[in-house]
């Protein structure tokens, strides 16, 4: 008994000890989290919906309504929200653009500012306002089963390249707005901005491009956030100017050193 | 003697009594070449040459420059099942299926980066030591003539892949054809034979770009080489150099070693280059069609400059009996290069005509002892620099979070103020070291060591430069100006009086110098 105190003890101290009882603290906070957030999904009655809108209210009240009006009219400086529907409020949301840091060119994405509950409630308020486009389901998102990545590719280049760039890094628009990378994006935002068109993008309805045919694109930027640096360093994938300042400076600074040394007088 | 030298004289005797080599090689292997590192920056140009020749060929084996729809059904699964042009479509294969393809291409687009390159700095070198002056002006022009082709060289290369960014690149070559008044639209339809894209114009270029194009860059730097040998390297001023002869090593054993070593560090950077990092990722672009098009379409860096010319021209067009003048691209992309690179090539005779210097120069000049010269090349880089920023504008906006409208005002005022601007900055900072070689010949160098005398007052000690270093400083000739009179001896005014009178102003300017340190100016202080 004595010695397996001793042995216990001397465990404790041990310097994986902290680590470890880390990842176990966490892993059970993520699974009491998970097992209790599934207790509460599944079809809401309309009383839970109600009351979902009221409290969205109450956040749009105190969060939104100084730029978008009271009652989601939108001002002077921000635009009305009435009929944009859920679709973009969980995109401008959810990916932290809004509420915007600053009255900067864009909304940039950042660590959003409230959390899945809350963007929930705000969405179903802004879609109590109007009708607009609904948050895309799970099942909607399947892009693994029915979108393909070749024809992704080749509507991504013809609708999305000319700003997000070829491979999907962003690039610069007018007046220092800028196409964001859509690396990192998760699918259903990625759904929301194709349907929303937030801020310079243009609406693709489902018209231009249909339900699957985005389930393509977005299996293609996702193929395309895995694909290995094929051929080396893939120095942003932003064209030939990195390259450029790469064969100058590496290139033809280690040729010139060399150069240096080569003509140096033996001592 | 040995066994093995009986060998060796033997073969060499055969070979000698075969073509008489001997007499020619005793004399040459022993040609004495000076030893200073920017000498060696044009052998990384010819180095680049022949890694492009080896990698390039090996590229030929399995490229197919031929505009023919096919289905791509190789291992790069993004794009299977795509329609492309079997140029496309081999470079794919060169890239995932030919063992060693990707990284042969990668060392052929790096090599050709680093080609155009070492011809800048190489031309910088020989520009701002005057190395063009009589009598190697055709040499310079030469030189002009391999980098202007250089860059014609790369763009036809980078157009070959047909991908996105390359289509994008010969869209763009085919407005530059169109924007020549009157001709633009037939040569164009010449060059494409027929409507934009056509399918002639890959197999063109090809042919263009792997025989007519390398044949000439090896006719010219042959030419170039000879005459370098023939007219025997340039040297820097120095103890013992005249202009009438060469101090240095001789070519074998030491330049032969050297510069054969030199070949493969060159090859080594240039693969570690395109074994570490990718370059024109053509599987990411996909296939060119003209309906596509993507932001971060850029050249390589070497038309960059040509790019930021066009991007900051404001969009003026005029029609003109039913023909379209697009001024916007006429003169950005037409114009303003040909006014460059004619004035590039004819410079050794304008500064000659200036100077009125028709004396064979071998000596290298400092920089700073001809601030004209030296102001002039800094105020030509700078306008490069000012286009070439602006050529990449929208990456700069995205990196450092700029407007694009921003760095295309920067560039448009730029273009205009910074140039002159650095004239001014150049030619004075060449005053002033000027004037601190004069301090430093008659003062000696500043030893930091303080001294106080015995009534208190405290002096720096200076110490005599060596004989060496002082000769250095003191060595280059100071011409004055021209001496042209407007009015001759008899008071008649002289015919071209404008042209004299300009020239007058400019062999001014060009004489500019602070008087350098003499013997009597040293004379003077000792006695003092």
């Amino acid at each position: 008994m004595e010695d397996n105190l001793k042995r216990l003890s001397r465990f404790r101290r041990h310097r994986a000890v902290a680590p470890v009882l880390l990842v176990l603290a966490l892993l059970s906070i993520g699974t009491t989290f998970s097992v209790a957030g599934a207790a509460t999904s599944g079809p809401i009655t309309a009383a839970e919906r109600s009351a979902l809108i009221e409290e969205g209210k109450q956040i749009f009240l105190k969060g939104c309504s100084s730029c978008h009006g009271l009652n989601a009219e939108g001002a002077a400086i921000a635009p009305s929200l009435i009929g944009v529907g859920a679709a973009s409020v969980d995109f401008q949301v959810a990916t932290g653009r809004m509420p915007m840091a600053d009255m900067s060119q864009q909304a940039m994405r950042k660590a959003p500012l409230y959390n899945e509950r809350e963007v929930e409630a705000l969405a179903a308020y802004v879609a109590s306002l109007a009708p607009g486009p609904e948050i895309p389901g799970e099942e909607l998102l399947n892009y693994e089963r029915d979108g393909s990545v070749a024809e992704g590719g080749e509507l991504f280049r013809t609708n999305c390249a000319m700003c997000h760039n070829y491979a999907g890094q962003g690039g610069a628009l007018t007046r220092g707005k800028y196409a964001p990378t859509v690396m990192g994006v998760t699918p259903r935002h990625i759904y929301e901005a194709m349907i929303t068109g937030p801020q310079s993008m243009p609406v693709f309805s489902d018209k231009t491009i249909t339900p699957e045919e985005k389930l393509s694109i977005i299996k293609w930027i996702k193929a395309a956030e895995a694909e290995p640096q094929l051929g080396g360093a893939a120095l942003g994938r932003v064209g030939p100017v990195t390259e450029g300042l790469l064969a100058w400076t590496l290139g033809l600074g280690l040729l010139v050193g060399v150069a240096v040394w080569l003509a140096m007088k033996a001592r | 003697m040995t066994a093995r030298e009986r060998i060796a004289g033997s073969v060499a005797n055969y070979v000698d009594e075969r073509t008489g080599a001997a007499k020619w090689m005793k004399k040459n292997l022993t040609k004495v070449f000076p030893d200073h590192w920017s000498f060696l920056l044009g052998e990384i140009v010819l180095y680049s040459f022949i890694i492009l020749l080896l990698s390039g060929t090996y590229l030929t084996f399995w490229f197919d420059p031929s505009q023919r729809e096919v289905i791509y059904d190789g291992s790069y699964e993004p794009l299977q099942g795509i329609e492309m042009s079997a140029a496309y479509a081999s470079t794919l294969d060169i890239s995932f299926e030919v063992r060693g393809g990707l990284l042969m291409r990668q060392i052929h687009h790096w090599s050709a980066l680093i080609f155009v390159a070492g011809m800048v700095v190489h031309l910088m070198r020989v520009y701002f030591t005057g190395a063009f002056r009589k009598p190697r002006e055709f040499n310079w022009i030469i030189g002009v003539g391999l980098l202007t082709l250089g860059i014609v060289e790369g763009f036809l290369g980078y157009s070959l892949p047909d991908d996105l960014l390359s289509g994008t690149g010969i869209r763009i070559a085919e407005a530059i054809i169109q924007a020549l008044p009157v001709v633009g639209s037939y040569l164009a339809f010449f060059a494409f034979g027929g409507a934009f894209p056509g399918e002639a114009f890959i197999p063109r270029i090809y042919t263009v770009h792997v025989l007519l194009l390398p044949g000439a860059f090896l006719a010219l730097i042959t030419v170039h080489l000879m005459l370098v040998w023939y007219q025997k390297h340039t040297q820097y001023p120095g103890p013992g150099r005249t202009e009438k002869n060469v101090v240095g090593y001789p070519l074998l054993p030491v330049y032969m070693a050297k510069a054969g070593g030199f070949f493969f560090i060159v090859f080594g950077v240039t693969a570690f280059l395109g074994a570490v990092a990718s370059i024109n990722p053509v599987w990411l672009f996909g296939p060119y069609t003209p309906a596509q098009v993507t932001a971060g379409s850029q050249p390589d860096w070497y038309m960059g400059w040509l790019d930021g010319l066009v991007r900051m021209a404001p969009p003026l067009e005029s029609y003109i009996f039913g023909y379209t003048i697009s001024w916007n691209i006429l003169i950005p992309a037409l114009i303003v290069p040909g006014i460059l690179f004619t004035g590039l090539a004819l410079y050794p005779f304008i500064e000659s005509w200036i100077t009125g210097d028709k004396r064979e120069h071998h000596l290298l000049d400092r920089p700073r002892n001809a601030p004209n010269r030296t102001a002039l090349g800094v105020m030509s880089i700078t306008f490069m620099l000012v286009a070439l920023i602006n050529g990449g504008n929208d990456i700069i906006a995205t990196t450092f979070d700029l407007t694009i409208n921003q760095i295309m005002w920067f560039s448009r005022i730029g273009i205009f103020v910074l140039p002159p601007l650095a004239f001014v900055i150049t030619k004075r900072l060449c005053l002033s070291l000027q004037r601190a070689d004069r301090e430093l010949v008659l003062h000696g160098r500043e030893t930091g060591r303080l001294v106080m005398m015995p009534h208190g007052e405290f002096v720096e000690v200076h110490e005599p430069i060596s004989p060496e270093k002082a000769w250095l400083l003191t060595q280059h000739e100071q011409v004055p100006p021209l001496a042209l009179e407007e009015h001759d001896a008899s008071g008649v005014r002289r015919p071209k009086a404008l042209t004299n009178k300009l020239r007058a102003r400019m062999s001014r300017a060009h004489a500019v110098a602070i008087p350098k340190a003499t013997a009597e100016d040293l004379k003077q202080i000792e006695n003092h």
